[in-house]
Protein backbone atom coordinates (compact mmCIF):
# COMPACT_ATOMS: atom_id res chain seq x y z
CA UNK A 1 0.00 0.00 0.00
CA UNK A 2 1.50 3.29 -0.89
CA UNK A 3 -0.90 5.17 2.01
CA UNK A 4 2.47 6.28 3.84
CA UNK A 5 2.23 8.88 0.94
CA UNK A 6 -1.26 10.33 1.75
CA UNK A 7 -1.48 13.58 2.90
CA UNK A 8 -5.27 13.24 5.18
CA UNK A 9 -3.13 10.98 7.51
CA UNK A 10 -0.59 14.41 7.80
CA UNK A 11 -3.95 16.97 7.56
CA UNK A 12 -5.41 15.24 10.42
CA UNK A 13 -1.91 15.36 11.88
CA UNK A 14 -1.80 18.98 11.74
CA UNK A 15 -5.40 19.62 12.33
CA UNK A 16 -4.58 17.47 15.74
CA UNK A 17 -1.72 19.40 16.71
CA UNK A 18 -3.59 23.04 16.08
CA UNK A 19 -6.32 21.52 18.19
CA UNK A 20 -4.26 20.54 21.39
CA UNK A 21 -1.61 23.88 20.90
CA UNK A 22 -1.96 26.27 23.67
CA UNK A 23 -4.09 28.80 23.92
CA UNK A 24 -1.93 31.50 23.07
CA UNK A 25 -1.50 29.67 19.40
CA UNK A 26 -5.03 29.76 19.10
CA UNK A 27 -5.11 31.45 15.29
CA UNK A 28 -8.39 32.77 13.54
CA UNK A 29 -9.84 31.09 10.56
CA UNK A 30 -9.66 33.05 7.53
CA UNK A 31 -11.90 32.94 4.96
CA UNK A 32 -11.07 32.57 1.27
CA UNK A 33 -12.98 32.61 -2.16
CA UNK A 34 -11.58 30.29 -4.98
CA UNK A 35 -12.54 31.07 -7.99
CA UNK A 36 -14.54 31.83 -9.83
CA UNK A 37 -11.74 32.50 -12.21
CA UNK A 38 -9.23 30.08 -10.87
CA UNK A 39 -6.81 27.97 -12.83
CA UNK A 40 -7.88 25.23 -11.10
CA UNK A 41 -11.29 25.05 -10.64
CA UNK A 42 -12.22 24.44 -14.13
CA UNK A 43 -14.31 27.32 -15.39
CA UNK A 44 -16.45 29.48 -13.19
CA UNK A 45 -17.04 27.72 -9.99
CA UNK A 46 -16.44 29.42 -6.78
CA UNK A 47 -15.23 27.63 -3.67
CA UNK A 48 -16.19 29.95 -0.34
CA UNK A 49 -13.70 28.40 2.21
CA UNK A 50 -12.87 28.48 5.40
CA UNK A 51 -9.02 27.87 6.99
CA UNK A 52 -7.76 27.05 10.04
CA UNK A 53 -3.83 27.35 8.54
CA UNK A 54 -3.91 25.59 5.36
CA UNK A 55 -6.79 22.91 6.61
CA UNK A 56 -9.85 23.38 5.55
CA UNK A 57 -12.99 23.55 7.72
CA UNK A 58 -16.02 24.48 5.38
CA UNK A 59 -16.04 24.27 1.57
CA UNK A 60 -19.16 26.12 0.22
CA UNK A 61 -19.03 26.17 -3.14
CA UNK A 62 -20.54 28.63 -4.87
CA UNK A 63 -22.46 27.90 -8.37
CA UNK A 64 -24.41 29.84 -11.14
CA UNK A 65 -21.60 31.97 -12.86
CA UNK A 66 -22.31 30.67 -15.79
CA UNK A 67 -26.17 30.00 -15.88
CA UNK A 68 -27.87 30.93 -19.20
CA UNK A 69 -31.49 29.63 -18.40
CA UNK A 70 -31.25 26.64 -20.81
CA UNK A 71 -34.31 24.85 -19.17
CA UNK A 72 -36.34 28.33 -19.80
CA UNK A 73 -34.65 28.63 -23.53
CA UNK A 74 -36.17 25.24 -23.96
CA UNK A 75 -39.82 26.33 -23.49
CA UNK A 76 -39.51 28.75 -25.94
CA UNK A 77 -38.13 27.01 -29.40
CA UNK A 78 -39.00 23.83 -30.93
CA UNK A 79 -37.32 20.49 -29.96
CA UNK A 80 -34.60 20.45 -32.95
CA UNK A 81 -33.81 24.16 -32.06
CA UNK A 82 -32.82 23.69 -28.80
CA UNK A 83 -30.14 20.91 -30.30
CA UNK A 84 -27.19 23.24 -30.34
CA UNK A 85 -27.97 24.37 -26.86
CA UNK A 86 -27.37 20.87 -25.59
CA UNK A 87 -23.64 21.17 -27.41
CA UNK A 88 -23.03 24.03 -24.33
CA UNK A 89 -23.84 21.89 -21.70
CA UNK A 90 -21.10 19.72 -21.14
CA UNK A 91 -19.40 21.38 -23.87
CA UNK A 92 -16.17 18.42 -23.62
CA UNK A 93 -18.46 16.34 -25.49
CA UNK A 94 -21.25 17.87 -26.92
CA UNK A 95 -21.80 14.75 -28.89
CA UNK A 96 -23.17 12.61 -26.03
CA UNK A 97 -25.36 15.27 -24.95
CA UNK A 98 -26.89 15.69 -28.63
CA UNK A 99 -27.14 11.75 -28.37
CA UNK A 100 -29.00 11.95 -24.05
CA UNK A 101 -31.30 15.09 -25.95
CA UNK A 102 -32.38 13.12 -28.90
CA UNK A 103 -33.23 9.86 -27.06
CA UNK A 104 -35.40 11.68 -24.35
CA UNK A 105 -37.11 13.28 -27.18
CA UNK A 106 -37.84 10.45 -29.15
CA UNK A 107 -38.61 8.44 -25.79
CA UNK A 108 -41.39 10.72 -25.56
CA UNK A 109 -42.91 10.52 -29.72
CA UNK A 110 -42.39 6.50 -29.11
CA UNK A 111 -40.20 6.56 -32.18
CA UNK A 112 -37.23 3.76 -32.61
CA UNK A 113 -34.50 4.97 -34.68
CA UNK A 114 -32.87 2.78 -37.12
CA UNK A 115 -30.10 0.27 -36.76
CA UNK A 116 -27.82 2.81 -38.48
CA UNK A 117 -28.76 6.20 -37.04
CA UNK A 118 -28.24 4.15 -33.69
CA UNK A 119 -24.35 3.22 -34.66
CA UNK A 120 -23.81 6.15 -35.35
CA UNK A 121 -24.71 8.01 -32.41
CA UNK A 122 -22.92 5.35 -29.94
CA UNK A 123 -19.82 5.79 -31.96
CA UNK A 124 -19.86 9.30 -31.34
CA UNK A 125 -20.93 9.08 -28.06
CA UNK A 126 -17.39 6.74 -27.20
CA UNK A 127 -16.03 9.46 -29.07
CA UNK A 128 -16.95 11.82 -26.92
CA UNK A 129 -16.11 9.92 -23.96
CA UNK A 130 -12.55 9.31 -24.83
CA UNK A 131 -12.20 13.02 -25.66
CA UNK A 132 -13.83 13.96 -22.57
CA UNK A 133 -11.53 12.37 -20.62
CA UNK A 134 -8.44 13.05 -22.19
CA UNK A 135 -9.67 16.74 -21.16
CA UNK A 136 -10.33 15.81 -17.96
CA UNK A 137 -7.08 13.65 -17.01
CA UNK A 138 -5.06 15.98 -18.89
CA UNK A 139 -6.05 19.32 -16.64
CA UNK A 140 -6.29 17.26 -13.63
CA UNK A 141 -2.89 16.02 -14.45
CA UNK A 142 -1.48 19.74 -14.80
CA UNK A 143 -3.18 20.91 -11.54
CA UNK A 144 -1.13 18.45 -9.89
CA UNK A 145 2.24 19.52 -12.01
CA UNK A 146 2.39 17.37 -14.72
CA UNK A 147 2.66 19.24 -18.09
CA UNK A 148 3.11 16.95 -20.53
CA UNK A 149 0.31 14.95 -19.98
CA UNK A 150 -2.19 17.60 -20.75
CA UNK A 151 -0.02 18.25 -24.08
CA UNK A 152 -0.26 14.33 -25.23
CA UNK A 153 -4.27 14.58 -24.10
CA UNK A 154 -4.26 18.11 -26.52
CA UNK A 155 -2.47 16.26 -29.35
CA UNK A 156 -5.14 12.69 -29.58
CA UNK A 157 -8.49 15.51 -28.96
CA UNK A 158 -7.05 17.80 -32.19
CA UNK A 159 -7.58 14.02 -33.74
CA UNK A 160 -10.90 13.33 -32.73
CA UNK A 161 -11.41 16.91 -33.35
CA UNK A 162 -10.76 16.42 -36.87
CA UNK A 163 -12.96 13.47 -37.19
CA UNK A 164 -16.07 15.14 -35.66
CA UNK A 165 -14.86 18.57 -38.14
CA UNK A 166 -15.49 15.87 -40.79
CA UNK A 167 -18.33 14.07 -39.61
CA UNK A 168 -20.95 17.16 -38.22
CA UNK A 169 -18.49 20.06 -39.94
CA UNK A 170 -17.75 21.99 -36.46
CA UNK A 171 -15.29 20.44 -33.85
CA UNK A 172 -16.46 21.72 -31.54
CA UNK A 173 -20.34 22.90 -31.33
CA UNK A 174 -21.17 19.87 -33.49
CA UNK A 175 -25.24 19.69 -32.73
CA UNK A 176 -25.21 16.87 -34.84
CA UNK A 177 -28.68 15.06 -33.85
CA UNK A 178 -32.36 15.77 -34.91
CA UNK A 179 -34.95 14.38 -33.26
CA UNK A 180 -35.32 11.04 -34.92
CA UNK A 181 -31.73 10.96 -36.75
CA UNK A 182 -29.03 12.90 -37.03
CA UNK A 183 -28.20 15.71 -39.94
CA UNK A 184 -25.69 13.58 -42.06
CA UNK A 185 -24.64 9.93 -42.43
CA UNK A 186 -20.81 9.25 -42.04
CA UNK A 187 -18.88 10.55 -45.02
CA UNK A 188 -16.97 8.39 -47.28
CA UNK A 189 -13.77 6.43 -45.59
CA UNK A 190 -14.52 8.57 -42.37
CA UNK A 191 -15.16 4.60 -40.34
CA UNK A 192 -11.51 3.76 -41.86
CA UNK A 193 -10.16 6.50 -40.08
CA UNK A 194 -11.97 6.50 -36.90
CA UNK A 195 -10.47 2.78 -36.42
CA UNK A 196 -6.85 4.08 -38.04
CA UNK A 197 -7.52 6.37 -35.08
CA UNK A 198 -7.84 4.04 -32.29
CA UNK A 199 -5.11 2.01 -33.61
CA UNK A 200 -2.59 4.97 -33.06
CA UNK A 201 -4.34 6.14 -29.98
CA UNK A 202 -3.80 2.94 -27.76
CA UNK A 203 -0.14 3.07 -27.45
CA UNK A 204 -0.42 6.84 -27.27
CA UNK A 205 -2.32 6.25 -24.37
CA UNK A 206 -0.24 3.48 -23.13
CA UNK A 207 2.51 6.22 -22.93
CA UNK A 208 0.47 9.40 -21.43
CA UNK A 209 -0.98 6.55 -18.74
CA UNK A 210 2.72 5.66 -18.10
CA UNK A 211 3.88 9.10 -17.14
CA UNK A 212 1.35 9.23 -14.06
CA UNK A 213 -0.01 5.67 -12.92
CA UNK A 214 3.40 4.59 -11.12
CA UNK A 215 4.34 8.31 -10.72
CA UNK A 216 5.39 9.06 -7.40
CA UNK A 217 4.71 12.70 -7.21
CA UNK A 218 1.23 12.13 -8.80
CA UNK A 219 1.12 9.21 -5.90
CA UNK A 220 1.43 11.08 -3.14
CA UNK A 221 -0.90 14.16 -4.67
CA UNK A 222 -3.62 11.31 -5.01
CA UNK A 223 -3.62 8.38 -3.24
CA UNK A 224 -5.58 8.44 -0.10
CA UNK A 225 -6.57 11.61 -1.25
CA UNK A 226 -10.65 13.21 -1.31
CA UNK A 227 -12.01 9.74 -0.21
CA UNK A 228 -15.56 9.10 -1.31
CA UNK A 229 -16.99 5.98 0.37
CA UNK A 230 -19.64 4.06 -1.10
CA UNK A 231 -22.32 5.28 1.03
CA UNK A 232 -21.39 8.74 0.21
CA UNK A 233 -20.98 8.59 -3.01
CA UNK A 234 -24.67 7.32 -3.34
CA UNK A 235 -26.39 9.57 -0.87
CA UNK A 236 -24.53 12.51 -2.56
CA UNK A 237 -25.73 10.88 -6.00
CA UNK A 238 -22.86 10.41 -7.43
CA UNK A 239 -22.48 9.55 -10.90
CA UNK A 240 -20.14 8.56 -13.64
CA UNK A 241 -16.53 7.97 -13.20
CA UNK A 242 -16.45 9.25 -9.95
CA UNK A 243 -19.21 7.19 -8.35
CA UNK A 244 -17.43 4.20 -10.19
CA UNK A 245 -14.31 5.52 -8.42
CA UNK A 246 -16.00 4.36 -5.32
CA UNK A 247 -16.61 1.32 -6.19
CA UNK A 248 -20.23 1.04 -7.35
CA UNK A 249 -20.35 -0.79 -10.69
CA UNK A 250 -23.56 1.67 -11.86
CA UNK A 251 -23.55 2.25 -15.77
CA UNK A 252 -26.12 2.96 -17.62
CA UNK A 253 -24.84 1.34 -20.89
CA UNK A 254 -24.96 -1.89 -19.20
CA UNK A 255 -27.29 -1.49 -16.28
CA UNK A 256 -30.42 0.47 -18.73
CA UNK A 257 -28.76 -0.42 -21.88
CA UNK A 258 -30.04 2.33 -24.55
CA UNK A 259 -29.37 2.91 -28.60
CA UNK A 260 -28.24 -0.30 -28.68
CA UNK A 261 -25.38 -0.88 -26.42
CA UNK A 262 -26.26 -3.63 -25.40
CA UNK A 263 -24.76 -5.46 -28.58
CA UNK A 264 -21.58 -4.41 -26.98
CA UNK A 265 -19.12 -6.01 -24.98
CA UNK A 266 -17.04 -3.90 -22.89
CA UNK A 267 -16.18 -3.52 -18.89
CA UNK A 268 -17.65 -1.40 -16.54
CA UNK A 269 -14.16 -0.34 -14.33
CA UNK A 270 -14.63 0.41 -10.54
CA UNK A 271 -12.00 1.45 -8.19
CA UNK A 272 -11.45 -0.11 -4.68
CA UNK A 273 -10.66 3.33 -2.58
CA UNK A 274 -12.55 6.28 -3.80
CA UNK A 275 -9.80 8.34 -3.70
CA UNK A 276 -8.67 10.77 -6.37
CA UNK A 277 -6.44 8.22 -7.64
CA UNK A 278 -8.95 5.69 -8.31
CA UNK A 279 -10.95 8.08 -9.97
CA UNK A 280 -8.23 8.56 -12.28
CA UNK A 281 -7.66 5.10 -12.29
CA UNK A 282 -11.21 4.43 -13.19
CA UNK A 283 -11.05 7.07 -16.80
CA UNK A 284 -7.69 5.74 -18.08
CA UNK A 285 -9.70 2.28 -18.17
CA UNK A 286 -12.83 3.62 -19.73
CA UNK A 287 -10.79 5.27 -22.53
CA UNK A 288 -9.76 2.02 -23.36
CA UNK A 289 -13.45 0.31 -23.10
CA UNK A 290 -14.35 3.21 -25.24
CA UNK A 291 -11.95 1.78 -28.23
CA UNK A 292 -13.39 -1.33 -27.32
CA UNK A 293 -16.60 -0.14 -28.27
CA UNK A 294 -15.63 1.79 -31.44
CA UNK A 295 -14.14 -1.29 -32.38
CA UNK A 296 -17.55 -2.79 -32.17
CA UNK A 297 -19.38 -0.60 -33.64
CA UNK A 298 -17.12 -0.05 -36.57
CA UNK A 299 -16.74 -3.88 -36.89
CA UNK A 300 -20.26 -4.45 -37.30
CA UNK A 301 -21.81 -0.87 -39.22
CA UNK A 302 -25.42 -1.89 -40.37
CA UNK A 303 -26.65 -0.66 -43.48
CA UNK A 304 -29.86 1.30 -44.10
CA UNK A 305 -31.34 4.50 -43.65
CA UNK A 306 -29.69 6.95 -40.62
CA UNK A 307 -33.44 8.56 -39.77
CA UNK A 308 -36.15 7.21 -39.16
CA UNK A 309 -38.26 7.55 -43.00
CA UNK A 310 -41.01 6.87 -41.91
CA UNK A 311 -41.33 9.99 -39.07
CA UNK A 312 -42.73 12.28 -41.27
CA UNK A 313 -44.12 14.80 -39.01
CA UNK A 314 -40.78 14.63 -37.29
CA UNK A 315 -37.75 14.42 -39.49
CA UNK A 316 -37.49 16.97 -42.03
CA UNK A 317 -37.61 15.34 -46.21
CA UNK A 318 -34.29 15.01 -47.97
CA UNK A 319 -32.93 18.20 -49.41
CA UNK A 320 -33.53 16.60 -53.12
CA UNK A 321 -37.13 15.73 -51.81
CA UNK A 322 -37.54 19.43 -50.90
CA UNK A 323 -36.53 21.31 -53.72
CA UNK A 324 -38.45 19.03 -56.13
CA UNK A 325 -41.59 17.60 -54.84
CA UNK A 326 -44.49 20.13 -53.15
CA UNK A 327 -45.33 17.76 -50.97
CA UNK A 328 -41.88 17.35 -49.27
CA UNK A 329 -41.70 21.08 -49.50
CA UNK A 330 -44.69 21.92 -47.04
CA UNK A 331 -43.67 19.07 -44.97
CA UNK A 332 -40.63 20.56 -44.71
CA UNK A 333 -42.02 23.75 -43.79
CA UNK A 334 -44.21 22.68 -41.18
CA UNK A 335 -41.58 20.79 -39.25
CA UNK A 336 -39.46 23.73 -39.45
CA UNK A 337 -42.19 26.22 -38.51
CA UNK A 338 -44.23 24.05 -36.05
CA UNK A 339 -41.10 21.75 -34.88
CA UNK A 340 -41.62 18.21 -34.63
CA UNK A 341 -44.67 16.26 -33.73
CA UNK A 342 -44.61 15.11 -30.58
CA UNK A 343 -47.74 13.99 -28.61
CA UNK A 344 -48.44 15.10 -24.90
CA UNK A 345 -46.78 12.99 -22.44
CA UNK A 346 -43.98 13.03 -19.91
CA UNK A 347 -40.68 11.51 -20.05
CA UNK A 348 -37.62 11.01 -18.20
CA UNK A 349 -34.23 9.34 -19.69
CA UNK A 350 -30.81 9.27 -18.72
CA UNK A 351 -27.75 8.51 -20.70
CA UNK A 352 -24.62 7.98 -19.44
CA UNK A 353 -22.06 10.81 -20.13
CA UNK A 354 -18.57 11.01 -19.18
CA UNK A 355 -19.18 13.23 -16.46
CA UNK A 356 -21.92 11.05 -15.31
CA UNK A 357 -25.72 10.61 -15.76
CA UNK A 358 -27.49 12.98 -17.92
CA UNK A 359 -30.78 13.21 -17.41
CA UNK A 360 -33.57 14.76 -19.42
CA UNK A 361 -36.96 15.52 -17.90
CA UNK A 362 -39.37 16.29 -20.40
CA UNK A 363 -43.01 17.69 -20.28
CA UNK A 364 -44.82 17.81 -23.37
CA UNK A 365 -48.76 19.38 -24.39
CA UNK A 366 -48.49 18.00 -27.74
CA UNK A 367 -46.92 19.94 -30.82
CA UNK A 368 -43.48 21.04 -31.58
CA UNK A 369 -42.58 22.68 -28.48
CA UNK A 370 -41.46 21.05 -25.16
CA UNK A 371 -43.52 22.60 -22.05
CA UNK A 372 -41.24 21.58 -19.63
CA UNK A 373 -37.78 20.82 -20.12
CA UNK A 374 -35.79 19.94 -16.72
CA UNK A 375 -32.10 18.75 -17.31
CA UNK A 376 -30.57 16.47 -14.42
CA UNK A 377 -26.77 17.80 -14.84
CA UNK A 378 -24.14 15.46 -13.55
CA UNK A 379 -21.17 17.81 -12.65
CA UNK A 380 -24.06 19.55 -10.44
CA UNK A 381 -24.42 16.73 -8.26
CA UNK A 382 -21.24 15.58 -8.02
CA UNK A 383 -20.05 19.22 -6.96
CA UNK A 384 -22.37 18.81 -3.86
CA UNK A 385 -20.15 16.32 -2.71
CA UNK A 386 -17.94 19.12 -2.26
CA UNK A 387 -18.40 20.65 1.36
CA UNK A 388 -18.19 16.69 2.26
CA UNK A 389 -14.97 15.34 0.57
CA UNK A 390 -12.93 19.05 1.41
CA UNK A 391 -13.03 19.42 4.88
CA UNK A 392 -10.09 18.81 7.03
CA UNK A 393 -7.87 18.21 3.53
CA UNK A 394 -4.85 20.75 3.08
CA UNK A 395 -6.10 23.50 0.36
CA UNK A 396 -3.23 22.26 -1.91
CA UNK A 397 -5.38 19.02 -1.71
CA UNK A 398 -8.71 20.95 -2.91
CA UNK A 399 -6.74 21.20 -6.42
CA UNK A 400 -6.22 17.06 -6.31
CA UNK A 401 -9.83 16.98 -5.48
CA UNK A 402 -11.61 19.52 -7.93
CA UNK A 403 -9.36 18.02 -10.55
CA UNK A 404 -10.18 14.34 -9.71
CA UNK A 405 -13.80 15.03 -10.07
CA UNK A 406 -13.31 16.49 -13.90
CA UNK A 407 -16.73 18.32 -13.53
CA UNK A 408 -17.89 21.34 -16.34
CA UNK A 409 -19.61 24.23 -15.37
CA UNK A 410 -21.43 24.98 -18.48
CA UNK A 411 -23.58 21.69 -17.62
CA UNK A 412 -23.08 22.33 -14.02
CA UNK A 413 -24.77 26.28 -14.14
CA UNK A 414 -26.87 25.60 -17.51
CA UNK B 1 -26.18 -2.93 -11.21
CA UNK B 2 -23.18 -3.99 -13.10
CA UNK B 3 -21.05 -5.52 -11.14
CA UNK B 4 -17.52 -3.56 -12.22
CA UNK B 5 -14.14 -5.07 -12.95
CA UNK B 6 -12.25 -3.91 -10.00
CA UNK B 7 -9.20 -1.88 -11.04
CA UNK B 8 -5.85 -3.42 -9.84
CA UNK B 9 -3.52 -0.78 -7.40
CA UNK B 10 -0.16 -1.99 -6.84
CA UNK B 11 2.43 -0.66 -4.52
CA UNK B 12 5.86 1.42 -5.57
CA UNK B 13 8.60 -0.57 -5.23
CA UNK B 14 11.75 0.58 -3.61
CA UNK B 15 13.20 1.28 -7.20
CA UNK B 16 10.05 3.67 -8.27
CA UNK B 17 10.11 5.59 -4.82
CA UNK B 18 13.75 6.39 -5.37
CA UNK B 19 12.19 8.23 -8.61
CA UNK B 20 14.92 6.93 -10.91
CA UNK B 21 13.72 5.41 -12.83
CA UNK B 22 10.82 7.62 -13.65
CA UNK B 23 14.22 10.35 -14.47
CA UNK B 24 15.44 7.95 -16.84
CA UNK B 25 12.25 6.71 -19.07
CA UNK B 26 11.19 10.51 -18.85
CA UNK B 27 14.48 11.20 -21.02
CA UNK B 28 14.03 8.55 -22.76
CA UNK B 29 9.90 9.69 -23.61
CA UNK B 30 12.06 13.34 -24.54
CA UNK B 31 14.37 11.52 -26.50
CA UNK B 32 11.36 9.75 -29.13
CA UNK B 33 9.41 13.08 -29.04
CA UNK B 34 12.54 15.13 -30.83
CA UNK B 35 12.04 12.89 -33.71
CA UNK B 36 8.45 12.82 -33.91
CA UNK B 37 7.04 14.30 -36.53
CA UNK B 38 5.33 17.87 -35.69
CA UNK B 39 1.69 17.94 -34.72
CA UNK B 40 1.50 21.68 -34.56
CA UNK B 41 0.87 24.43 -37.09
CA UNK B 42 2.54 27.87 -37.91
CA UNK B 43 -0.78 29.96 -38.26
CA UNK B 44 -1.80 31.92 -39.84
CA UNK B 45 0.71 31.17 -42.42
CA UNK B 46 0.09 27.66 -42.47
CA UNK B 47 -3.68 27.16 -42.63
CA UNK B 48 -5.63 23.81 -41.91
CA UNK B 49 -7.62 21.37 -44.24
CA UNK B 50 -10.72 22.18 -44.42
CA UNK B 51 -13.13 19.35 -44.82
CA UNK B 52 -16.42 19.35 -47.68
CA UNK B 53 -19.60 20.16 -45.34
CA UNK B 54 -17.52 22.47 -42.78
CA UNK B 55 -19.53 25.11 -41.21
CA UNK B 56 -17.71 28.20 -41.26
CA UNK B 57 -19.63 31.40 -42.26
CA UNK B 58 -23.25 31.54 -43.38
CA UNK B 59 -23.37 33.25 -46.72
CA UNK B 60 -26.02 33.66 -49.63
CA UNK B 61 -25.24 32.09 -53.07
CA UNK B 62 -26.01 32.90 -56.69
CA UNK B 63 -26.92 30.00 -59.41
CA UNK B 64 -24.34 29.12 -62.01
CA UNK B 65 -25.91 32.25 -64.51
CA UNK B 66 -25.60 34.34 -61.47
CA UNK B 67 -29.21 34.83 -60.78
CA UNK B 68 -30.51 35.46 -57.01
CA UNK B 69 -31.69 32.37 -55.32
CA UNK B 70 -33.09 33.23 -52.25
CA UNK B 71 -36.64 34.12 -52.69
CA UNK B 72 -37.29 35.12 -48.60
CA UNK B 73 -39.27 32.93 -47.57
CA UNK B 74 -37.88 33.67 -44.19
CA UNK B 75 -37.82 30.03 -43.25
CA UNK B 76 -34.01 30.70 -42.14
CA UNK B 77 -34.88 33.79 -40.25
CA UNK B 78 -37.29 31.67 -37.98
CA UNK B 79 -35.42 28.58 -37.20
CA UNK B 80 -32.42 30.17 -36.35
CA UNK B 81 -31.63 29.54 -32.74
CA UNK B 82 -30.06 32.38 -31.98
CA UNK B 83 -31.97 34.60 -34.41
CA UNK B 84 -29.22 36.28 -36.15
CA UNK B 85 -30.87 36.60 -39.41
CA UNK B 86 -32.82 39.65 -40.58
CA UNK B 87 -34.60 39.66 -43.79
CA UNK B 88 -36.40 42.59 -45.54
CA UNK B 89 -38.33 40.34 -48.56
CA UNK B 90 -39.09 42.54 -51.42
CA UNK B 91 -41.25 42.07 -54.63
CA UNK B 92 -39.27 41.36 -58.20
CA UNK B 93 -40.81 43.15 -61.12
CA UNK B 94 -43.18 41.26 -63.27
CA UNK B 95 -41.36 42.16 -66.56
CA UNK B 96 -37.85 41.30 -64.95
CA UNK B 97 -36.65 37.88 -66.65
CA UNK B 98 -36.59 36.17 -62.96
CA UNK B 99 -40.61 37.79 -62.47
CA UNK B 100 -42.61 34.69 -62.21
CA UNK B 101 -40.23 33.93 -58.62
CA UNK B 102 -41.79 37.16 -57.33
CA UNK B 103 -40.13 37.19 -54.07
CA UNK B 104 -36.61 37.98 -53.47
CA UNK B 105 -35.26 39.60 -50.15
CA UNK B 106 -34.50 43.50 -50.41
CA UNK B 107 -32.32 43.37 -47.12
CA UNK B 108 -30.81 40.47 -45.74
CA UNK B 109 -28.50 40.71 -42.62
CA UNK B 110 -26.46 38.13 -40.63
CA UNK B 111 -25.27 39.03 -37.11
CA UNK B 112 -21.79 37.04 -36.84
CA UNK B 113 -21.79 38.44 -33.71
CA UNK B 114 -24.99 36.02 -32.57
CA UNK B 115 -24.96 33.65 -35.20
CA UNK B 116 -23.46 30.07 -33.47
CA UNK B 117 -22.74 28.26 -36.79
CA UNK B 118 -24.93 25.59 -35.78
CA UNK B 119 -26.15 25.24 -39.86
CA UNK B 120 -29.82 25.20 -39.14
CA UNK B 121 -30.31 27.95 -41.86
CA UNK B 122 -28.65 25.93 -44.73
CA UNK B 123 -30.65 22.85 -43.49
CA UNK B 124 -33.95 24.25 -43.54
CA UNK B 125 -33.76 26.17 -47.27
CA UNK B 126 -35.94 24.91 -49.63
CA UNK B 127 -34.14 27.31 -52.30
CA UNK B 128 -30.58 25.96 -51.48
CA UNK B 129 -29.18 29.72 -51.62
CA UNK B 130 -27.74 30.03 -47.94
CA UNK B 131 -24.59 28.03 -47.59
CA UNK B 132 -21.96 27.56 -44.31
CA UNK B 133 -18.90 27.24 -46.36
CA UNK B 134 -15.07 27.33 -45.18
CA UNK B 135 -14.27 30.73 -44.10
CA UNK B 136 -13.51 30.44 -40.18
CA UNK B 137 -12.46 33.67 -38.95
CA UNK B 138 -14.50 36.95 -39.01
CA UNK B 139 -13.09 39.53 -37.12
CA UNK B 140 -13.86 43.19 -36.86
CA UNK B 141 -13.04 46.37 -34.90
CA UNK B 142 -16.65 47.26 -34.51
CA UNK B 143 -20.27 45.76 -34.23
CA UNK B 144 -21.62 47.57 -37.32
CA UNK B 145 -18.83 45.92 -39.10
CA UNK B 146 -19.95 42.31 -37.95
CA UNK B 147 -23.40 42.07 -39.30
CA UNK B 148 -22.74 41.40 -42.83
CA UNK B 149 -25.34 42.97 -45.04
CA UNK B 150 -26.92 41.66 -48.45
CA UNK B 151 -23.99 42.63 -50.75
CA UNK B 152 -21.31 41.36 -48.25
CA UNK B 153 -23.03 37.76 -48.50
CA UNK B 154 -23.22 37.45 -51.67
CA UNK B 155 -19.40 38.53 -52.02
CA UNK B 156 -18.82 35.89 -49.73
CA UNK B 157 -21.47 33.11 -51.23
CA UNK B 158 -20.47 33.34 -54.75
CA UNK B 159 -21.38 30.81 -56.97
CA UNK B 160 -21.99 27.01 -56.39
CA UNK B 161 -23.59 24.33 -58.86
CA UNK B 162 -27.30 24.02 -59.00
CA UNK B 163 -28.54 20.50 -59.44
CA UNK B 164 -32.84 21.67 -60.04
CA UNK B 165 -32.74 24.64 -61.17
CA UNK B 166 -36.28 24.40 -60.04
CA UNK B 167 -37.43 27.51 -61.15
CA UNK B 168 -36.64 27.25 -64.68
CA UNK B 169 -38.39 24.06 -64.44
CA UNK B 170 -41.65 26.12 -63.12
CA UNK B 171 -41.45 28.37 -65.78
CA UNK B 172 -41.03 25.66 -68.66
CA UNK B 173 -44.29 24.14 -66.76
CA UNK B 174 -46.00 27.59 -66.78
CA UNK B 175 -45.55 27.74 -70.63
CA UNK B 176 -46.67 24.28 -71.43
CA UNK B 177 -50.07 25.14 -69.09
CA UNK B 178 -49.21 22.66 -66.02
CA UNK B 179 -47.96 24.66 -63.18
CA UNK B 180 -47.43 22.57 -59.97
S1 LIG C 1 -32.08 31.90 -47.60
FE1 LIG C 1 -33.44 30.21 -48.03
S2 LIG C 1 -34.60 29.94 -46.14
FE2 LIG C 1 -33.64 31.94 -46.02
S3 LIG C 1 -35.19 33.32 -46.81
FE3 LIG C 1 -33.88 32.78 -48.52
S4 LIG C 1 -34.91 31.07 -49.46
FE4 LIG C 1 -35.80 31.27 -47.44
S1 LIG D 1 -25.66 29.18 -38.79
FE1 LIG D 1 -27.23 28.97 -37.22
S2 LIG D 1 -26.94 30.76 -35.96
FE2 LIG D 1 -25.85 31.19 -37.85
S3 LIG D 1 -27.31 32.25 -39.12
FE3 LIG D 1 -27.51 30.10 -39.63
S4 LIG D 1 -29.15 29.35 -38.29
FE4 LIG D 1 -28.47 31.31 -37.46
Amino acid sequence: MASEFSYPDSAAKAAAGAQAAPAEFQTEKMSLSMGPSHPSTHGVLRLQMELDGEILTKADPVVGYLHRGDEKIAENMTYNQFVPYTDRLDYLAPLANNMAYAIAVERLAKLEVPARCQAIRVLTAEMARISAHLMGLGAFALDVGAWSVLLYALEEREKLYKLFEELTGARFTTSYTRIGGVTRDVPEGWLARTNAFCDQFLPILEEMLKLLTRNKIFMDRTVGVGVISKADALAYGLTGPNLRGSGVGLDLRKDKPYSGYEQYEFDVPVGTKGDCYDRYLVRGEEMRQSVRIIRQVIGKFPDGPWYATDAKRIFAPPKDKVMSSMEELIQNFMIVTEGPQIPAGEVYFEAENPKGILGFFIVSKGGGVPYRLKIRSPSFCNLSILPKVCVGNLISDVVSILGSLDFVMGECDR
Amino acid sequence: MATGTPLERKPLTFAERTYVPQILSGLKTTWQHLVRPKETLEYPEQRPAIPPGYRGVPTLVKDPHGREKCVSCQLCEFVCPPKAIRITPGEIAPDAPTGHVEKAPKEFEIDMLRCIYCGMCQEVCPEEAIFLQNQFSMTGYTREEMVNNKARLYELGGTLPDDHFKWDKKLEAEKHGNAH
